[in-house]
């Protein structure tokens, strides 16, 4: 954090010195499918704040739309907003991309940015961009943080075969459990990287995978929790929005049942003071940041942008009161490992597929319109694995680790 | 009557008008307006305090700020019309078809379907006219089903319709999970290829949604009140047992009539998909379905006043959206704003057939 602030400081003064008149031609369109009620949303536009903040932008160079569907709407809303005098339009949605895309063709001397998603590479527009966090290498410690809960759990017995017999499967593997938007792979890559995490601390560890698909619904993802639990799972992990699992597992908690939550996007104490443990985040200030700089100085914007722990473009939020001894020591030597290099999230030698370790893995970033099966946007193939690591989020910024591994299971959607 | 009374009057009665002149209606309605302006000036500048005044100024560029507002209004004016008056003739039947959503949806999901299935394939001029006849099918058959029931075993036609809307969310739905694949929605279909995308009049896809419009209001308002079948729909809905005297086939009317409204509701999703959205989703028709029913309703049916009732709503709509986007306010504050202009305007409809009469028994008028 205390770098961020840094840079945002180095980069105010040195546009407040040199390019005040480039900065004021800047016209910000944002559109956002949530408004500030919703975690998702809120985390974005408090990002846009950063950068208008560190930029020095003024409230009339940003036009926001909130509450804008994946539908025409969002296409109308940045025909709109190109009419309004924009030159960047920012969505916040997966979902809203083909729309962007579709203006973006429209209006060549805009720039358009498409968040989490991915199409730009591909796209062969050059006024087209997509962005995402690393937010795997956030999710893979907070799995650091579960796994030592649970490695403290075991060794001072509060956690037995005998006293809750329900979270050990046959090999004794302690139970795990994630509640899932969708089946894409910006889940998988997710709770696979949470998974990983445990198990780099706490080696026998299972999981169990239950989708609410929907991004946002909070009795959903609590009843997800719930089942999770009475399964046996004792750490409940997320990539849903709302509060409702880290509510459902303190309940739980206070019933007598031992289980701890990970929660995502926001700090979950508040809503869970004793079940909640941390939650990975991102810090969207980062990007938004350097996009408006980009922008004022007219140098060129990454298609794909990815990053992680090393620009502090996320983090794990402060942790809780139920964190085992040594928890942030340990996290503070894993982050650092992931910064120098010596910690891989996807260390082929950590997992294996069909019981197999994996030494060659395709990713085509090929979009197929899967409705008429006719290729949408003609990609190119990568090798992911590279020096004994899947490598996520460097040949685009989208996740495309998508491989179920061993150890995990997914519930019947 | 004067013992009844003797003990505590009422401060005031209501009475029911004659036939309200035409100026009368004029003048509450007016009032109306003024009064919801008025309230809303007041919420507007004591919660949010910023200038009512520039805040109108927005809410009416949200409608007329640009060309390209003023199309997309009409656009989305042209829809709930078209479906409200899809919704006429059934309604002067006094058959109560609420599932115009699902109609909507039905013939939204038939046009995606031929694009997905033959677009590219067939030469445009072909996919366009299956994609119209399917749609309009599709539609019909969502409308003749409750029609059937209703005119055969005298089935509840409002309950009927209403649920189909549901099974028709639900085909919908799983029809979108199935095209989309791993895609969180399924997005603009055939974005490449444009099969099955209206051409581009005056810089828009919508313009021929907006000229078809127009000619379906002056045709079912002239079908309505001088064709025969127009006849035999207002007989009906006056008295089935006067239809059946008159020698009137009651159930051959019922059924007929919803093919026409089904179809027009179909054609409507036809138009949604060819000219504003090229995709298919649960939200096509966004409502308006149930809006249409308002419309429908306070227009008496009359597809002229069904015109000016759609476009206030469609106008109110863009006005909140752009409130809130311009002065960076949530949606609820716009929603509040739109919602006492509506229950102003609804509210007046109330003067117009009734009259409150102050000052109880001694109102002589008041007993007549």
């Amino acid at each position: 954090m205390r770098k961020l602030i840094a840079v945002l400081c180095v980069l105010a003064m040195c546009l407040g010195l040199c390019s005040f008149a480039a900065a004021a031609d800047l016209k910000v369109g944002v559109i956002l499918v949530g408004d500030q009620t919703e975690g998702y949303t809120l985390a974005h536009i408090e990002g846009i704040q950063q950068a208008q903040a560190a930029l020095g932008l003024s409230d009339s160079q940003l036009i926001w739309k909130y509450s804008i569907p994946e539908d025409q709407v969002c296409y109308d809303s940045a025909v709109d907003l190109v009419g309004q005098g924009c030159n960047l339009i920012i969505s916040n949605s997966y979902g809203h991309q083909t729309y962007m895309a579709l203006a973006a063709e429209e209006y060549p001397d805009v720039t358009f940015v498409s968040m989490t998603g991915d199409f730009a590479a591909v796209s062969g527009l050059d006024n087209f961009k997509n962005a995402f966090t690393r937010i795997y290498e956030a999710r893979y410690v907070s799995g650091v943080v579960a796994g030592m809960k649970v490695a403290e759990l075991i060794e001072s017995g509060e956690l037995s075969p005998e006293k809750q017999p329900n979270s050990f499967d046959g090999n004794g593997n302690v139970k795990i459990g994630y509640v899932g938007a969708f089946p894409y792979a910006e889940v998988v890559s997710g709770y696979t990287a949470f998974f990983l995490g445990i198990r780099s601390v706490y080696e026998n560890a299972v999981m169990e995978v239950m989708y609410t698909n929907s991004w946002f619904d909070i009795d959903k993802e609590a009843a997800a929790a719930e089942a999770l639990v009475a399964n046996g799972c004792v750490i409940i992990g997320q990539h849903a929005d709302s509060t409702g699992a880290p509510a459902a597992v303190q309940k739980l908690l206070d019933a007598g049942t031992v289980c701890y939550s990970v929660g995502y996007n926001i700090d979950m104490l508040p809503t869970a003071p004793t079940a909640a443990l941390t939650s990975p985040t991102n810090t969207w200030g980062v990007y938004y940041t350097e996009l408006f700089t980009a922008m004022v100085n007219g140098t060129e914007i990454p298609t794909d942008w990815a990053k992680g722990f090393e620009d502090d473009a996320v983090s794990v939020t402060a942790f809780g009161p139920s964190c085992a001894a040594g928890t942030s020591e340990k996290v503070s030597e894993v982050i650092e490992g992931i910064i120098n290099g010596s910690v891989k999230v996807f260390d082929v030698s950590a997992f294996t597929v069909n019981g197999e370790e994996l030494s060659t893995r395709v990713f085509n970033s090929t979009i197929i319109d899967f409705a008429t099966g006719n290729v949408l946007y003609e990609g190119t193939e990568y090798e992911a694995i590279n020096d004994g690591a899947f490598v996520e989020s460097v040949f685009r910024s989208a996740p495309y680790f998508d491989l179920r591994i061993d150890g995990i299971v997914e519930d019947a959607q | 009557m004067k013992n009844s009374h003797s003990g505590r009057e009422p401060i005031a009665r209501i009475v029911k008008r004659g036939e309200p002149s035409f100026r009368l209606k004029v003048v509450v309605r007016a009032c109306a307006v003024l009064l919801a302006l008025l309230l809303d000036a007041g919420f507007i500048y004591f919660v949010t305090g910023l200038n009512p005044v520039d805040v109108y100024v927005t809410m009416f560029n949200g409608t007329f700020g640009t060309l390209m507002r003023f199309q997309w209004a009409l656009r989305d004016f042209a829809s709930l019309l078209l479906i409200g008056v899809a919704l006429a003739p059934a309604f002067k039947m006094r058959f109560w078809n609420t599932g115009a959503e699902g109609q909507v949806l039905m013939g939204g999901l038939a046009s995606a379907f031929v694009m997905i299935r033959f677009g590219g394939i067939v030469p445009s001029g072909l996919l366009f006219t299956m994609m119209l006849l399917m749609s309009v099918a599709a539609g019909a058959l969502w409308g003749v089903i409750p029609a059937f029931f209703k005119a055969h075993f005298s089935t509840n036609e409002t309950l009927f319709t209403l649920m189909m809307n549901y099974v028709a969310i639900q085909i919908v739905a799983s029809c979108v999970t199935v095209w989309r694949g791993q895609a969180s929605g399924l997005g603009k279909l055939n974005t490449k290829t444009k099969a099955g995308w209206f051409p581009q009049i005056w810089g828009q896809r919508s313009t021929i949604n907006v000229i078809l419009v127009v000619v379906f209001v002056f045709a079912m308002f002239l079908y309505l009140r001088y064709s025969k079948h127009g006849y035999e729909i207002s007989v009906v809905g006056e008295s089935q047992n006067t239809a059946r005297y008159a020698g009137i086939h009651v159930g051959k009317v019922i059924i007929r009539t919803m093919i026409l409204s089904g179809a027009l509701c179909g054609l409507t999703g036809f138009l949604i998909v060819a000219g504003r959205d090229q995709t298919i989703s649960v939200n096509t028709a966004g409502g308006d379905g149930f809006t249409a029913i308002i419309v429908a309703w306070l227009a008496k049916f009359n597809t002229f006043y069904m015109a000016l009732i759609s476009f206030l709503l469609i106008f109110l709509n863009k006005g909140a959206g752009e409130i809130a986007s311009a002065y960076n306010l949530n949606s609820y504050a716009a929603d509040i704003i739109e919602g006492i202009i509506l229950f102003c305007i609804l509210g007046s409809e109330f003067f117009i057939r009734y009259r409150l009469v102050f000052g109880g028994t001694k109102g002589k008028e008041a007993l007549r």
